[in-house]
């Protein structure tokens, strides 16, 4: 584990992001370094802007209407909050997972090629080939490689997730956001993406919100607690869960609210 | 002292139980006497209609095969004959045509209404649409017959009674019907959808033609037979542009016949229980086998519905 995160190239530099739902302010002056190749946990209360503050890393919160942003959000030096960024090729370099595995109601190859499909490969030979290492990757070929055709609804829940990161590897992204992907899944279905998730954080820089305290430290490096649309501190794994600076994040942490 | 309270609290129970199922009683015996008289009638018209309809086969020997397969229909000659296919064709024509007009209209307006401005799009295109539901059959046709046309037989040839004008009048008419049911069809689809291929890297286009019109696509189709089904049962409004005549038309300018049209043009002057009003009935039946084997199509549909 790498623990001097400061010597690290950071891949988001956040700084005094804010934003607004309308008149409500889901994210206030937040401020956080998320650094490559490593795993960065959010963690807080229901409602404190976790999800918010993900889909912001991608744009996706420009989806909708009401919402207003100000401040920065640098992405490998980019400050795509001011700068024209290219939506396209933004997403295409960052992955997201989400809290239900969404596969597309199409068969297991279409979900996996749907990616690589759109920004422009064409090649059955080469298509093939992704499809086979990505799904290599979540430890779902074997499971799957004789129905490649089937529906990807026909998967269970826990298949259906891996599918789904399976998907977002496709593109080969850097990194991959997930959103309490395993709060869905049963106990067991849960170790393997968290083992996977390990396994991925070589190659890719992952931000996860859970609300499971335990998981949050078994896999990742970094810890953010957010609070009402702030966060309240922000460490290395270790000394967060076992000296917390603030009051109130011992105070959640040890299970007092939240 | 404490079993007695439990024994009571369990009398109560039972009696406002029974309390309970009087009322439960009278609902369940008046939604079930609803669902009689529901099947009843329907039961009823499809058994007369399939009586009727076969009398001018079994009673007056009209051949079935005539009068699927020929196109001669005369019944007022002294040789008479009973070819009811130009009518046949007539309606199906009708129908299949203002269904390749609609379709691609009602599912591009559902995807402008969910996908690409469902915040006004909606407030515009839905009172449009309801609109269209609440103008009567007769006004389509009125239209159709002072604008419609007029034009056809100013830059075609012929009298303009068409099945280009049939299928025009049809096409608007089924419209609503369409886009309503695609319009819910997409609205039904989990956002997850969206989100997940936006996500990818996906443009909105990209969105909609390779995620989201796929994963409607039973949904949509049974949309297109519905209004389908519409379009052939219509009668009025065709009758009054599509020139109710004999014979097989030749092109899209000549004038036609549906069954329909031809149902109520002469149910009145022919006298019940002879064969010419016989074999109206024949081809009432007709009508409602395919309408019957439209409903299949949704059903079958409906089960493969993805999501
Ligand atoms: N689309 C939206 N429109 C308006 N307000 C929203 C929207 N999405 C979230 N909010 C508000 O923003 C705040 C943060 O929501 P968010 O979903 O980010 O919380 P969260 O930390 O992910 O919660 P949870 O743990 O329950 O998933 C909440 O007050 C929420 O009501
Ligand atoms: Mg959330």
């Amino acid at each position: 584990m790498n623990k001097t995160t400061t010597t690290v190239k950071p891949v988001f530099h956040v700084q005094d992001m804010n934003l607004w739902y309308g008149n409500n302010q889901a994210l206030k002056n937040v401020h956080l370094e998320i650094p490559e190749n490593e795993v960065t946990a959010v963690i807080g209360p229901s409602g404190c802007g976790k999800s918010t503050f993900v889909k912001t890393l991608n744009l996706m919160v420009k989806r909708i209407p009401s919402v207003k942003l100000s401040g920065e959000l640098h992405f490998n030096g980019q400050n795509i909050l001011k700068d024209k960024v290219d939506l396209v090729n933004l997403r295409k370099q960052i992955g997201m997972i989400f809290q239900k595995g969404n596969p597309f109601p199409q068969s297991i190859y279409d979900n996996v090629a749907y990616g690589p499909r759109i920004h422009g490969m064409k090649r059955k030979k080469e298509l093939d080939e992704v499809v086979e290492t990505s799904l290599k990757q979540v430890a779902l070929w074997d499971e799957v490689k004789d129905r490649l055709n089937s529906s990807a609804l026909g998967l269970s829940g826990g298949q259906q997730q891996r599918l789904c990161i399976a998907r977002a590897i496709a593109t080969k992204p850097s990194v991959v956001l997930m959103d309490e992907p395993t709060s869905a899944l049963d106990p067991v279905s849960t170790l393997r993406i968290e083992q996977l998730i390990s396994e991925l954080k070589n190659q890719y820089t992952i931000v996860i919100v859970t609300h499971n305290m335990q998981q949050a430290a078994r896999i990742s490096d970094q810890t953010a607690f957010f609070l009402h649309g702030e966060i309240i501190e922000a460490s290395d794994t270790d000394s967060l869960f076992s000296v917390p600076s603030d009051r109130r994040t011992e105070d959640y942490i040890s299970g007092r609210f939240g | 002292m404490e079993n007695k309270a439990a024994l009571s609290a369990g009398e109560r129970l039972i009696k406002s139980k029974r309390n309970r199922s009087l009322g439960e009683l009278r609902g369940k015996i008046l939604v079930t006497l609803c669902a009689l008289i529901m099947i009843t009638a329907t039961v009823s018209v499809t058994i007369f209609l399939t009586v009727k309809g076969l009398q001018s086969f079994l009673v007056n020997h009209v051949s079935p095969i005539e009068f699927l397969t020929s196109t001669n229909w005369n019944p007022l000659a002294d040789d008479p004959s009973y070819g009811a296919l130009p009518f046949i064709f007539g309606s199906l024509a009708v129908t299949f045509l203002s269904a390749l007009i609609a379709a691609p209209l009602g599912i591009g307006g559902a995807i402008f209404m969910t996908e690409i401005a469902p915040s006004w799009g909606r407030k515009v295109l839905q009172p449009v649409i309801e609109l269209l539901v609440g103008i009567p059959s007769v006004v389509y046709g009125f239209i159709g017959l002072t604008i419609l046309v007029p034009f056809i037989r100013e830059h075609g040839t012929g009298t303009g009674f068409s099945i280009l004008a049939g299928t025009i009048v049809l096409s608007i008419m089924i419209l609503p019907t369409i886009t309503t049911i695609a319009t819910d069809a997409m609205g039904a689809l989990p956002s997850s959808l969206r989100e997940g291929s936006l996500a990818l890297g996906a443009t909105r286009w990209q969105t909609i033609r390779k995620v989201l019109l796929p994963a409607a696509l039973p949904s949509l189709l049974t949309a297109v037979v519905l209004g389908m089904a519409r379009a052939f049962g219509e009668a009025l409004a065709v009758q009054m542009v599509i020139g109710n005549v004999r014979s097989l038309p030749a092109s899209l300018l000549d004038p036609s016949a549906t069954l329909t049209t031809i149902i109520t043009l002469n149910m009145g002057h022919t006298t019940y229980g002879s064969v010419e009003n016989n074999t109206l009935w024949s081809m009432g039946l007709i009508l409602l086998i395919i309408s019957f084997v439209f409903i299949l199509i949704v059903r079958y549909l409906s089960s493969r519905r993805k999501i």
